[in-house]
């Protein structure tokens, strides 16, 4: 808010500075219609709200046991592969699209990475190497077929979801690479789960990169050009294009850096249950669907930040933790996420009906 | 380059769409400093002539001269690297982002040194203050911050910033397509004011119109396209609304004088 009055008052000394008298819209909005300027012009706040409530409520209910470095950071650790694939899947949501194969890619990196250490006895770097491009490779044909044959995303994603999974199972003939092999052979697979400790407080590298990568990219969406790009795509392409944005180009770069990010959530996979598995993962997708909902970003593209997506699926861990440390029925955490869901695009909704 | 070589001169353009011909071996001339506008009835092609000045289609034959230089343009981006800027009807805006995002789109400005280098930064003060002096100087200040998102503007304000982006950034001329047509009486005028402020900055505008009253009150010369090509050019001062509406349509045969 104090930005926006700031730009306000730079504005009145341009402005008179040509003897010209300004003409502003009528400040009285009423309490109801400076909230929802507020939310509009910050979208990730609501769910921020709803994290923090969410953290003072289970920490009242449940004490110390919740509110706790170690539980913190369990929870951390406990979303960092949804939120990762959340951060993919803002980035694809944002332009309008949506993808269905951010779990697929991720789970068939991690399967390259094991089977091209284990089966080929290729250096890890390289299979991981090998990983990282495979699923930059997904994400590419994903934008290809989006952007060059114009196919809906839904579709394509949906149809590519089913590719890769059962391209995952025949390649890796449905087998785990143990915990214990890895540990022996190619810990470097296992380095997203390298844990350091900040002041009793535990990490590993997982959560680190989940964090880093989500400030990364909110500074790219927010400061960059390829940023307002993304934006202006998913607000309207055909403005976008006509303003001279390289339409084709933006989906692109977003559909590649999605499935290069799932792929380094098939690394964080790793790190985080040890084994190489064909068959985790499997709600990945519609879990980063949720985080992306829940944290405020429109599904209709052009509108939310990447940080509500954070917010999102710290939400859904705070919530499945502390109801677990309260002894409810698992099932009490999904009715609660179902109605978050429905209540996020609700506010989406109302946001949207600017007072203009 | 002298003062009365054309600004964009078309001669003998043609472009078919299969059995269709859309421009018929047309001629166009847009002279320094004026507002031409095009009039011609639906169909006519007179959006087809102009899509071929600006790039968007590709004529199969004819040259085009812009400042008595042969161009080819492939996309409206080649026409717009040149300084050719369009105004639409349907606004070409982005309404979720700001007003000067909206205006840099495409052509952002970065931070100079380490942090727009290599961190690609945008220079949002400059793009900010770039933004409001055109704004200012067009007279579009009923606007309360530069920030403000497109959605929260009138349909007005939205026409006035896409007219002042395009004036910052032209430096050969502006094409208007039908830039009233969504606009209520009390803003049209207000658009109006503004193409005519554009002119006095000596930046010249082909304006694409079915209003005559709009045409005759802003434009200097009036091209009538009539069945593919251009029928006449005629003074708004010699004629009357009823005359090009005549000519327009086939009612009335041009003058001799003024034939294309």
């Amino acid at each position: 808010m104090s930005e926006a009055n700031q730009s306000v008052q730079e504005f009145e000394t341009a402005t008179s500075r040509t003897d010209a008298v300004a003409e502003f819209d009528d400040p009285r909005r009423g309490v109801l219609g400076k909230l929802q300027h507020l939310l509009h012009v910050n979208p990730s706040l609501v769910p921020l709200i709803v994290l923090v409530g969410a953290i003072f409520i289970f920490g009242l209910l449940l004490g110390s046991k919740f509110f706790s470095p170690f539980a913190m950071t369990l929870i951390l650790q406990q979303v960092q592969i949804v939120g990762i694939v959340a951060a993919a899947q803002s980035l694809v949501i944002l332009t309008a699209g949506i993808d269905l194969s951010v779990g697929a890619i991720m789970v068939f990196s991690s399967v390259i990475m094991g089977q091209f250490s284990f089966r080929y006895g290729i250096p890890v770097p390289i299979a991981v190497m090998c990983g990282l491009a495979v699923g930059t490779l997904i994400g590419a044909l994903n934008g290809w077929l989006v952007s060059r044959v114009k196919l809906p995303p839904f579709i394509v994603t949906l149809g590519m979801w089913q590719i890769i999974l059962a391209t995952n199972f025949l390649y890796s003939a449905n087998e785990t690479i143990r915990s214990q092999d890895i540990e022996a052979n190619a810990p470097f697979l296992q380095f997203f789960g390298t844990k350091f400790s900040i002041g009793g407080a535990t990490f590993t590298v997982g959560v680190l990169f989940m964090l880093v990568l989500i400030f990364v990219l909110a500074y790219a969406l927010k400061h960059t050009a390829w940023g307002r790009h993304v934006y202006a795509v998913g607000d309207d392409p055909e403005a976008a294009e006509l303003s001279g944005v390289n339409v084709h180009r933006t989906l692109m770069s977003v559909y590649m850096l999605s499935g290069l990010i799932c792929a380094f959530a098939g690394w964080a996979l790793i790190g985080r249950i040890g084994s190489v598995s064909p068959t985790s993962g499997q709600l990945a997708n519609i879990e980063s669907i949720t985080a992306v909902v829940i944290g405020g970003i429109s599904l209709f593209g052009g509108r939310g930040s990447i940080l509500g997506s954070l917010f999102g699926a710290l939400i859904v861990g705070v919530f499945t933790l502390g109801l677990r440390l309260l002894g409810a029925d698992a099932q009490w955490t999904f009715l609660l996420i179902g109605l978050l869901i429905i209540a996020a695009v609700a506010v989406d909704q109302w946001i949207r009906k600017v007072s203009g | 380059m002298s003062d009365t070589t054309p600004v964009v001169q078309g001669r003998g353009i043609v472009k078919r769409y299969g059995h269709v011909t859309a421009i018929d071996h047309s001629d166009f001339e847009l002279r320094q400093g004026e507002i031409l506008a095009v009039i011609g009835d639906n169909g006519a092609g007179k959006s087809s002539i102009v899509k071929a000045i600006c790039g968007a289609t590709i004529p199969d034959e004819g040259d085009i001269l812009i400042e008595g230089k042969k161009v080819n343009f492939t996309s409206p981006i080649d026409a717009r690297n040149m300084g050719i800027e369009i105004v639409y009807q349907q606004l070409a805006m982005s309404p979720a982002l700001s007003i000067a995002d909206n205006m840099f789109m495409g052509r952002e400005i970065r931070k100079s040194g380490f942090m727009g280098k290599y961190l690609r930064q945008l220079d949002r003060p400059a793009m900010e203050k770039f933004a409001r002096e055109k704004l200012t100087e067009l007279g579009l200040m009923t606007v309360q911050s530069i920030n403000q998102t497109i959605e929260t503007l009138s349909g007005g304000q939205r026409q006035g910033v896409a007219v002042a982006r395009a004036a910052a950034f032209a430096n050969k001329f502006i094409i208007m397509d039908e830039p009233t047509a969504a606009l209520g009486v009390k803003e049209s005028r207000k658009v109006l004011e503004l193409i005519q402020d554009v002119r006095a900055r000596g930046i010249p505008i082909i304006l694409i119109s079915h209003n005559m009253p709009h045409v005759f009150e802003v434009a200097d010369r009036i091209h009538v396209h009539r069945l593919g090509k251009r029928l006449c050019t005629i003074d708004p001062k010699d004629y009357t609304m009823s005359d090009a509406v005549a000519f327009m349509t086939g009612a009335k045969e041009p003058p001799a004088e003024d034939a294309a």
